[in-house]
């Protein structure tokens, strides 16, 4: 074996290790703090208290009690379900067409009507807080899931179609034609042959509408009273008024936790391409 | 691709159109009414003028806001866009650990942000947390809540913590995309890790950074949620950012002049920047179709 490959296979061997140092060290950095929650809401408020220890002594599962068995607490979990539901099906079902048009055809102002849907993604949620509790107030809406999912739509859908644009750029146009020329309707072609082909595009256009929906507060805080009220917004509630549990606190944060984990699960092959836009 | 000139697109994108004008362009109407009239109550109004405007151009309070908010997302992008590309660089690119590394990375980014909040809120105590235990153990005196430098220090930590995952991501795509028949032409050239780098790997990760800039951009400097719960905008004023004064005005005091008028030259601060962005990006799709390794 030469002198140069037996250096290059050092450097290698080398270059391996530091390159898995990396990334461990960001992983455990990045899950430290979620491990002191969970370590957290196995305890009770007593234990976290008094002593401090890096595994809860007495592992206890009263705080997901409190939560499970509370309806102030877990109605708050269904109204974030519903809501992000809801916000994730509209979203889908107005992007679908209108990314197909700005990935197929060029129109009358279409480039400045692209900017004007991206600025909205751009707008502070603070400026328009206010406004939109005016404005659902006026329709009686303050307070129903359906106010939450359509406020929710303002920076949701600008980014639905410009994610899901990316993802149709990519499929050739030569499809659409030869779709035509088979005698498909635009329907039918769009359902039976395009929607197929985007599939991991919508799937993670729905994921990121679930994701931006999931964890805003500011919007969702506003428009809801008790009857639509998000578990976000009961946790920040029980900050500052009962005393602080931190138990249950941490309880509560871990099982928000948990519904964007598993979404992430489902679309883990996508996610890096998703994150991208679909221009990669 | 090449596309086909038809207005007849129109009615496609027409249930977008009306969707999202119903929930912008309503209420920004309702800001600007807001931010050149004046009330004393009982819903009459008088107008104004450019009043709120001049008062919150001349009012110290909104600079200092704006400082904080610049300096802030001047940071992030700092610290978040160097390190998400060396994390990124030195992931795995096949087997199993390449799910495990995204859906782990990817976990800070599913978090509700106020229960991110919360979670460094926690972290950090030095009664409870692990952070600031160890921290208080070792002879440092940290104390977010009292300590302005603290404060501060622990929002970065903390956005670094919640927002690096996504530059990562974005990189990562990038990167992935590139053909192994590059690489083994940089080998044969006997091209160096630097090299191979800036003329291999960053010219192709260039449209997927912009993208990561102008996310992280728009985020960082709309930050609300976060420093909110950690330190409600404290201590004294040393983390108010400009949305955390704004929703204070706005629904705590309910000066809906000044905060109506602020509201829109944060807007507009925000429109300009991402716009410049916008372009910068756009331009570069137009006129950069390929670029391959240059020799």
């Amino acid at each position: 074996m030469s002198t140069t490959s037996l250096t290059s296979g050092m450097r290698t061997t080398r270059g391996a290790n530091f390159k898995w140092l990396v990334p461990t060290l960001y992983i455990i950095f990045l899950l430290l703090p979620i491990y002191w929650l969970v370590n957290m809401s196995f305890k009770t408020n007593q234990e976290i208290l008094s002593t401090f220890s890096l595994f809860p002594e007495a592992p206890t599962l009263a705080n997901y009690a409190v939560i499970l068995t509370d309806p102030s607490w877990y109605n708050g979990y269904i109204n974030s379900m519903i809501y992000v539901v809801l916000n994730t099906v509209i979203t889908i079902l107005v992007a679908l067409p209108a990314a197909y048009a700005f990935s197929r055809y060029r129109f009358l102002g279409d480039k400045h009507l692209f900017f004007w849907l991206l600025t909205n993604r751009m707008a502070p949620p603070a400026v328009f807080a206010l406004p939109f509790f005016q404005l659902y107030s006026a329709f009686g809406l303050i307070d129903t899931h359906i106010a939450v999912a359509l406020a929710h739509c303002l920076f949701n859908v600008p980014l639905a179609v410009w994610i899901l644009e990316g993802f149709m750029s990519g499929v050739p146009k030569e499809i659409d034609e030869t779709a035509y020329i088979d005698g498909y309707s635009f329907p039918r072609f769009f359902v039976k042959i395009f929607m197929p082909l985007t599939a991991s595009g919508i799937g993670v256009a729905a994921f990121f509408c679930f994701m931006f929906s999931w964890v805003e507060l500011l919007l969702a805080r506003t428009l809801t009273v008790t009857d639509a009220k998000p578990i976000t917004a009961t946790m920040t509630r029980t900050v500052s008024a009962s005393g602080l549990d931190w138990g249950v606190l941490a309880a509560a944060g871990v099982l928000t936790i948990i519904p964007g984990a598993l979404v992430i699960y489902f679309v883990r092959n996508y996610i890096a391409k998703g994150f991208a836009l679909g221009r990669v | 691709m090449e596309k086909t000139f038809n207005n007849k697109a129109w009615f496609l994108v027409l249930p977008v159109f009306f969707l999202v004008a119903i929930s912008a362009i309503i209420p920004l109407m309702t800001v600007v009414n807001y931010s050149v009239q004046d009330t004393f109550g009982n819903n009459q109004f008088f107008w104004a003028g450019t009043e709120w405007f001049r008062e919150v151009l001349h009012s110290s309070r909104f600079y200092d806001a704006l400082l904080k908010n610049l300096a802030f997302s001047a940071i992030i992008l700092l610290i978040q866009i160097p390190l998400g590309i060396s994390i990124a660089l030195t992931m795995p690119k096949k087997g199993i650990w390449v799910p495990v590394c995204l859906v782990l990375m990817a976990l800070p980014l599913l978090i509700p942000w106020n229960v991110v909040g919360t979670i460094w809120q926690v972290f950090g105590r030095a009664d409870i947390g692990l952070l600031g235990y160890t921290l208080a153990n070792l002879g440092i005196d940290y104390n977010y809540a009292n300590n302005a430098v603290d404060a501060w220090i622990t929002i970065i930590v903390m956005d670094v913590w919640h927002w690096t995952s996504l530059v990562v991501l974005l990189s990562y795509a990038g990167l992935v995309s590139i053909p192994e028949a590059y690489y083994q032409a940089a080998r044969i050239d006997g091209a160096s890790r630097w090299k191979v780098f800036r003329y291999i790997q960053l010219p192709k990760m260039n449209r997927v950074l912009l993208i990561a800039v102008l996310l992280r951009f728009m985020d960082s400097f709309m930050v609300y949620t976060e420093p909110f719960v950690l330190t409600g905008g404290g201590p004294g004023n040393s983390t108010t950012f400009l949305s955390i004064d704004l929703v204070k005005m706005a629904i705590g005091q309910f000066d809906l002049g000044p905060a109506a008028a602020m509201s829109i030259i944060y807007f507009l601060i925000v429109l300009l920047v991402s716009w410049a962005f916008y372009t910068v990006m756009t331009n570069y799709d137009a006129d950069a179709p390929e670029k391959g390794v240059q020799d």
